[in-house]
């Protein structure tokens, strides 16, 4: 099939960008969105231009790194992919796709559709993890953990850390990634400890980044690829009040 | 060269320990005087890096993706090895030793494995601390499932993500000690050589990926934690950064590089769908706990698979070997796999693929209990076939998916180059011929959380804390120069066919004749096209874009670069290996059944390969490491 590309170009961080166009005529239903990326960036060559700039690494919608925003939606039209995982079949005959990276201050632009995502690394750093170290843990069975927990645990702890909640956010806000650690660090008996600390540094740490606040527009939840729940936030948020007057 | 892989005497059960009680410690207010390069953030690398931290040592980390936790350990599926016994099924570390010993059709060293299966345990405990939501019973204690190759419930699983959830335990480990100031956090840095200075590893040389700045960086010692090459074969199931720069530029150093031949085909992988294909997508092994593998008895029969009758299908796993079925290991099942389709049976377009079915399986415990365990396998599995494993059986062929060679090292986890040390996929040290499944993890983190953190103190004990020759040493300035000249010729050919062009075109000479099966004539002639093919290369590959910028093709043709070279060293040592053994049947030694012919009297080695230059072909040099068997007999593996 034939689809009419318009996808975003931009030198480096502090250079204006642009939209450049490509009607690719050899896409077939089987690709996946990236690999239709990768045969335009061979046609590219061929005809001596420069190739269009993405992330991706394991393509099989898991390590976080892509995180296209596709006709103005992160990671795409289907619901509960990352775009690695879109496949072309969504799509028919002649039409038109913008491709965008995901907007936000806090993930400045490196090149292309590339954004630099350190600010979820230092969100992390301030505090989402258990402090224990290596060698100083208990025999595993000795915590239980009833399993109802253990998997709500489980269903915060898959964020793959992509970002397209930021990019879906009016106002560019990372709570959603935020609140999924520490919900996931929360709901197991190991993360208890230091629940009020963790939340205090990281939230802290998301507001020094640059991201913006949540209002409650649940576009984040939307276009989660593994579907983390927006109660997250409000879970978030009542551990945040709590830990500052107590 | 002698070959010492420095394996502590005594008892195998008692070698750890008492490797541990004799060796050498660093002084706490000591360990901050070195520092430590950890190339690589998978679960070996990470492990290792914030474990090191935690000791007290000042730890540079570097990775090629924009964050440590996107390494190519988070892809893992199914499971995490360990011989708890908390089902009570008999199993014991003797049992996981001597599973993975046979797994592996005995090429791997005895007291390394005894020691990867006497740590497991801890693993488990440490990543339960962490707050890794492993599966568990109604009870709220871990749940364990069976895998290839194991007659017990050994392993520890996270739905289908145990990779991910370890590798973020292992992550988070590692960000608590960058925020302690122990750890120097090097995202998108690429190590393009190891510095070596009076025969000791003294750095790296990177480049900045986002700038394309080169730059030297000292260190006490150099851990590679870089993971496989399996992304020789272009398509493998290996993330698309996965790559064989960093351990092959050691090589060329002087690092020596262990059975390169041994290459992992996973049985059960989503089958190639056109030229576009990219990669392939590995459908858990676990998945054959319920599904049953078959193909249609007749040639062509075009049939919707639901409507072939149970008497014209031939379940040929379950057949052939009774005793394990459809959990016979992963070289046995791939191996049956590729004769089926071989023989005109395979299904689908391309007719090479196989069906693995649930049926009977949802049938028997309902579709709800089947979702909860493979769910998310299931939903991938849709996505990118297209079609809906819950109704109709999915189709499966093997792909390249580990790597057990890789680099030589002793006990230590040391390589021949003092102060280079090597863990996780990218040593050779663990698997033999064949890995088993769920026991990649298990290895990673054993090594990075306990052996390395343990034997590098050993190593640096002997170094003089604060040594220092400074970046502006003529070894550095050297391997600087060289590493860019490398980039500026790869630039500077401006040729006619792409870089994806020249990796797909080799990939096929790999899988086509280093893959599956291999015999002499094919190897011999693999070697001359490989050849021909990296010339032209040099002559003819296009790299767009600018050095000193973000240039993914750039990076990827350096890469490309040195698998050509690679290929040629795997080609060298399989044609060296005449024998079967594990993932390596030369077809010259097989049985009527086609079983693999093991020949223990000649080749129970380490095939360790010394780097003596290249021009039009690569000159290498053997040395053997032969293995020793004091405490297991050796057997003809049988899963019948
Ligand atoms: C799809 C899939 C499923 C799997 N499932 C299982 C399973 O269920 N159980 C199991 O036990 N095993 C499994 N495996 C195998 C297992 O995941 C890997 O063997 C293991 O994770 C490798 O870990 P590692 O730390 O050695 O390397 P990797 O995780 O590959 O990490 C390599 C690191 O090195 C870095 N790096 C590489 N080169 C350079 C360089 N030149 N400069 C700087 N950094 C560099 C990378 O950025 C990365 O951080 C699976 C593998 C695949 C592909
Ligand atoms: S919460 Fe969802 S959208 Fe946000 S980073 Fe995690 S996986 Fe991506
Ligand atoms: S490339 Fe890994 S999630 Fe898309």
């Amino acid at each position: 099939m034939t689809i009419h590309l318009k996808y975003w170009k931009q030198d480096g961080p502090d250079v204006p960008g642009h939209f450049e166009e490509y009607t690719l005529n050899t896409v077939n239903e089987h690709m996946s969105f990236l690999e239709m990326l990768d045969v335009l960036n061979e046609e590219l060559q061929l005809e001596g231009k420069d190739p269009v700039e993405f992330d991706y690494d394991c393509r099989e919608g898991i390590c976080g790194s892509c995180n296209l925003v596709i006709n103005g939606q992160a990671h795409g039209p289907k619901a509960k992919v990352a775009c690695c995982q879109l496949h072309m079949r969504n799509y028919k005959n002649g039409d038109k796709i913008t491709i965008e990276p995901p907007r936000a201050a806090a993930f400045p632009i490196i090149k292309d559709l590339v954004v630099n995502r350190g600010a979820f690394d230092r969100i992390i750093e301030a505090g989402g993890y258990v402090s224990v170290k290596t060698g100083s843990a208990q025999e595993a069975n000795a915590i239980p953990i009833e399993k109802e927990k253990s998997d709500a645990a489980f269903d915060y702890a898959t964020c793959i850390g992509c970002g397209a909640c930021v990019a879906a956010c009016p106002n560019a806000s990372a709570s959603l990634f935020t609140g999924a650690k520490l919900a996931h660090l929360n709901h197991v008996p190991q993360g208890e400890v230091e629940r009020s600390n963790r939340v205090v540094a990281m939230v802290d740490q998301m507001k020094e980044e640059g991201f913006g606040d949540c209002s409650n527009f649940a576009e984040c939840e939307a276009v989660c690829p593994v579907g983390i729940s927006i109660s997250a936030i409000a879970e978030m948020r009542r551990d945040y009040m709590k830990a500052m007057f107590s | 060269m002698k070959l010492d892989s420095k394996i502590p005497e005594g008892p195998l059960e008692q070698k750890w320990s008492k490797y541990k009680k004799d060796m050498k410690l660093v002084a706490p207010n000591n360990k901050r005087k070195y520092e430590v390069i950890v190339v690589g953030t998978g679960l070996a690398g990470g492990a290792a890096a914030a474990s090191m931290a935690e000791l007290g040592y000042n730890v540079k980390s570097f990775c090629i993706q924009d964050s440590a936790r996107r390494a190519h350990s988070i892809a893992a599926q199914g499971g995490i090895n360990a011989a708890k016994n908390y089902p009570n099924d008999g199993d014991s570390i003797w049992g996981l030793f001597y599973d993975t010993i046979k797994g592996g059709d005995y090429r791997s060293r005895e007291a390394n494995v005894y020691r990867l299966a006497e740590v497991a345990n801890e693993i488990i405990d440490q990543a339960v601390a962490q707050g890794v939501p492993f599966a568990r019973e109604y009870s709220g204690l871990l749940a364990n499932r069976s895998f290839g190759g194991a007659q017990v419930s050994r392993t520890f699983y996270a739905r289908g993500q145990t990779g991910q959830q370890l590798l973020l335990g292992a992550y988070q480990a590692m960000m608590r000690q960058v925020h302690a100031g122990k750890i120097e956090y090097l995202p998108r840095h690429e190590m393009l050589d190891v510095v070596i200075i009076g025969g000791q590893a003294r750095g790296i040389i990177t480049r900045n990926l986002v700038t394309g700045e080169i730059k030297s960086w000292e260190a006490d010692a150099v851990v590679l934690a870089t993971g496989g090459y399996g992304n020789v074969f272009y398509l493998s199931t290996n993330a698309k950064n996965s790559n064989v720069t960093a351990a092959w530029r050691a090589h060329k150093k002087g690092a020596l590089f262990a059975n390169p031949c041994y290459v992992q085909v996973h049985p059960t992988c989503i089958p190639v769908s056109g030229d576009y294909q990219s990669k392939l997508t590995l459908m858990s092994e676990s998945l054959r706990n319920d599904g049953r593998v078959w193909v249609p008895k007749k040639k062509g029969d075009d049939r919707h698979p639901n409507d072939i009758p149970e008497e014209d299908r031939f379940y040929y796993l379950e057949e052939k070997y009774p005793s394990f079925g459809n959990l016979v290991p992963r070289d046995v099942a791939s191996r049956n796999a590729k004769i089926v389709c071989d023989e005109g049976l395979g299904v689908g377009e391309t007719g090479l693929a196989v069906y693995l079915d649930f049926r009977d399986a949802i049938k028997r415990d309902g579709r709800e209990t089947v979702e909860a365990k493979y769910g998310n396998l299931f939903d991938m599995y849709e996505n990118i076939a297209g079609e809906n494993p819950y109704e109709r059986p999915m189709r499966i062929y093997p792909a390249v998916h580990y790597t057990m060679g890789g680099l030589w090292v002793d006990y230590n986890l040391m390589t021949n180059i003092p102060g280079l040390f090597a863990t996780g996929e990218a040593n050779f040290s663990d698997h033999g011929a064949n890995r088993l499944g769920a026991s990649a993890l298990m290895q990673g983190l054993s090594d990075g959380y306990f052996v390395l953190p343990a034997t590098i103190g050993n190593y640096l004990a002997d170094v003089k804390p604060g040594t220092r020759h400074g970046t502006d040493h003529t070894a550095f300035v050297e391997a600087e120069k060289a590493a860019q000249e490398n980039i500026d010729k790869l630039l500077s050919i401006n040729g006619k066919r792409t870089i994806v062009d020249f990796h797909r075109t080799l990939g096929k000479i790999v899988w086509d004749k280093i893959g599956i099966a291999r015999n002499k004539e094919d190897l011999e002639s693999a070697i001359k096209e490989i050849q021909e093919l990296r010339e032209e290369f040099w002559a003819n590959v296009y790299v767009p874009g600018e050095k000193n910028n973000y240039n993914k093709y750039l990076e990827f043709a350096s890469r490309v670069a040195d698998f050509f070279e690679l290929a040629e060293l795997m080609a060298k040592d399989a044609l060296d290996r005449e024998e079967s053994c594990g993932c390596h049947l030369r077809e010259e030694y097989q049985s009527e059944e086609g079983e693999a012919i093991r020949n223990d009297e000649d080749f129970s080695y380490v095939a360790a390969w010394e780097y003596k230059g290249i021009n039009g072909e690569l000159k290498e040099e053997l040395h053997k490491e032969n293995l020793e068997f004091e405490f297991v007999e050796l057997k003809q593996r049988s899963y019948k």
